[in-house]
């Protein structure tokens, strides 16, 4: 807490509804540039809906290529949010306070992109929603509940559904300013979101208990689906790759170090996008990248062990792949820049307080931590699925068409978009929780200096 | 007796509690008045009255429900087309297991985020007293109190600090 200034409500309610009321030309700039992004990615899978799946590089023995690794991949990102959310919020973690609500924004958005790519990827998606919710009543033909692929959908929809209520109860407070700095119809409909809240003692301590029981609701979710996204895999016995017990727990820690790199990634880009120095600071920062110096850590832990536990069984279709990933071109080169980008340089240049302490190198290694973990994914399965069987026919391999390369690229502004729309609307960082930080904050004599001091409420 | 409701807008945290207490020697309860912030306060700090609930029911509940209907969903659907794979038996407990436990939690976080409106008492679209510059860090106190005692009321209030009295409109 040593950069923080004090600030008076006035001010915070200026600076962090800014956007809300008047958004910037450079906002639009990239509003409008990502808007056409998204456009072309919705043409690109029309295109291939209306043509078949013929148009993307998806042939047998790799029915599983960019749309899938694209969606572990986001789903990946979701996991940071709320669970870096919930765990701070749970610790009372002070620096916390502008983190949290960004967080749980790109957790909704990714999970929603996450949720796109499926249900295309299958080549008819009007098809894909019956078998996986029991509604198709007139045939009595039901989603299999054995299959791994029901289970996913069933904990994606309640960790997005969860997602959403956690971040709605949360800005409840905040509606109500702006409901208060609003007129007309956009004061109308404010007043309905935030329900009359008033800010009793009541009413924030309801808010307070609400912080820390979904909090503690959620981070089971969390924990459930991705390892129930690894399910996908692991529970696949033909592809020997695929068919390994540490997958859960190596996807949920994986998921963790991609997910917290993007949130970092995503607070540097607003703090520059809308002016917030004076909210998120170099301090937040410093204190996301020792967390990312023990996530990576222990995600590096993970990868040794299935990597060990790979080869040590000397399963010719187990080898096959490991060797296809470490030394068939362009595997390999893959794979080295996976490894490099996702541990090695991140990891060694978080270790000084200056790389931690600076916004371009923090964006720069949390950007390379999600190459290299969207290239893990990608490893994971086109390699599992090229040497998934010694007696196979057709060992083909897997090169993404230009259709399903602009459907990868329109999920990263998709997401980019639906986040800032939403800046455009609700604020990205809770004002009652920056307030309070101001109200909890003091200063203490030790000796002979005054340091600051937070008071901390059990 | 008819009830009138008024509120004093503070600057600062100290007079707002300065102010309740002088409510109290006015011979007003707790329960008469409350205040309104835009951020929360350490409980207690401001003198407010002890706030009971009973939140912690409603994820029980919800988990309950949500775990009946994830069983029945899941073995119903297994029953309703039984498709024999293996030999295996009809309804799989595993992946049942799996999806029920997907269920109680959905469940448990809708309850919960019910419990904490039906608690919050929101949502409220009927007028009260308010003041805009609440959310601007002033603190509101708000007091029903009987028209005989109006003045009284007015009078620590203002003694205490108040910058502004309202008064509920007739």
């Amino acid at each position: 807490m040593q950069e923080a200034k004090v600030l008076s409500y006035r001010q915070i309610n200026k600076d962090l509804l800014g956007n809300i009321f008047k958004s910037s030309n450079r906002y639009w700039l990239i509003v409008g540039f990502l808007t056409i992004i998204v456009l072309g990615a919705f043409a690109a899978a029309g295109y291939m809906i209306n043509r078949g799946l013929w148009v993307t590089g998806l042939n047998r023995p790799i029915f599983w290529g960019f749309m899938i690794t694209n969606f572990v991949f986001w789903i990946g990102i979701s996991h940071a949010g709320v669970m870096l959310s919930a765990i701070l919020r749970l610790s009372k973690a002070e620096w916390r306070r502008p983190a949290t609500r960004a967080a749980e924004v790109l957790t909704i958005f990714s999970l929603m992109t996450a949720v796109t790519m499926p249900i295309i990827h299958t080549g008819r998606p009007w098809r894909t929603l019956y078998w996986a919710f029991p509604f198709d009543f007139q045939r009595g033909i039901w989603p299999d509940v054995r299959s791994a692929l029901v289970w996913d959908p069933s904990a994606i929809n309640t960790y997005l559904t969860s997602s959403i209520m956690f971040v709605f109860v949360a800005l409840i407070p905040d509606l109500a300013v702006l409901r208060d700095r609003s007129t007309g119809l956009r004061r109308m409909i404010y007043t309905v979101l935030s329900m009359g809240w008033r800010g009793s003692p009541r009413q924030w301590k309801l808010q307070a208990i609400a912080g820390i029981l979904l909090s503690a609701l959620i981070l089971p979710v969390f924990v459930s689906v991705h390892s129930i996204v690894s399910f996908d895999f692991s529970m696949t016995i033909s592809v020997k790759a695929w068919h390994s017990t540490i997958f859960a727990p190596y996807f949920v820690i994986g998921a963790v170090l991609s997910g917290v790199s993007g949130v970092v990634t995503v607070m540097i880009f607003i703090r520059w996008l809308f002016n917030w120095e004076d909210y998120i600071r170099r301090e937040h920062i410093d204190a996301l990248g020792r967390l990312l110096i023990v996530i990576a850590l222990a995600w590096f832990y993970f990868f040794a062990l299935e990597f060990m536990f790979g080869i040590y069984g000397q399963e010719g279709d187990e080898l096959a792949t490991r060797h296809m990933q470490m030394f068939e071109p362009p595997w390999s080169w893959l794979f080295l820049t996976f490894i490099i980008t996702a541990f090695f340089i991140p990891l060694g240049l978080w270790l000084f307080r200056d790389v931690r302490r600076s916004f371009l190198w923090m964006t720069i290694t949390t950007l390379l931590v999600n190459v290299g973990m969207w290239l893990e994914r990608f490893l994971i399965i086109v390699p599992g699925l090229a040497r998934k069987q010694g007696f196979t026919g057709t060992w083909h391999t897997y090169a993404p068409s230009a259709v399903e390369i602009t459907i990868i690229v329109g999920t990263f502004a998709m997401v980019l978009l639906l986040f800032l729309l939403f800046a455009k609307v609700f604020p990205l960082i809770p004002l009652f929780d920056i307030k309070e930080g101001q109200v909890l904050k003091d200063e203490i004599k030790i000796g002979r200096r005054r340091v600051p001091a937070v008071i901390r409420e059990d | 007796m008819a009830k009138k409701e008024l509120m004093g807008l503070f600057t600062d945290a100290g007079y707002a509690a300065e102010a309740g207490d002088a409510l109290e020697r006015a011979g007003l309860t707790k329960n008469d008045y409350d205040f309104l912030t835009d951020t929360p306060y350490p409980e207690g700090a401001l003198g407010e009255r002890h706030i009971s609930h009973k939140i912690y029911v409603f994820p029980f509940i919800g988990a309950m429900l949500g775990l009946t209907v994830a069983i029945l969903i899941t073995a119903g659907t297994q029953v309703s087309y039984p498709l024999i794979t293996g030999g295996k038996p009809v309804l799989s407990v595993p992946a049942m297991a799996i999806i029920s436990y997907e269920g109680t939690m959905l469940g448990a976080i809708l309850f919960t985020v019910l419990g904490i409106l039906f608690e919050s008492r929101l949502p409220y679209f009927r007028k009260r007293l308010y003041d805009d510059r609440i959310t601007e860090g002033y603190i509101g106190l708000v007091v029903e109190v009987d028209d005989s005692k109006v003045s009284d009321v007015e009078r620590a209030l203002t003694q205490a600090g108040a910058v502004e009295i309202k008064r509920a409109a007739a």
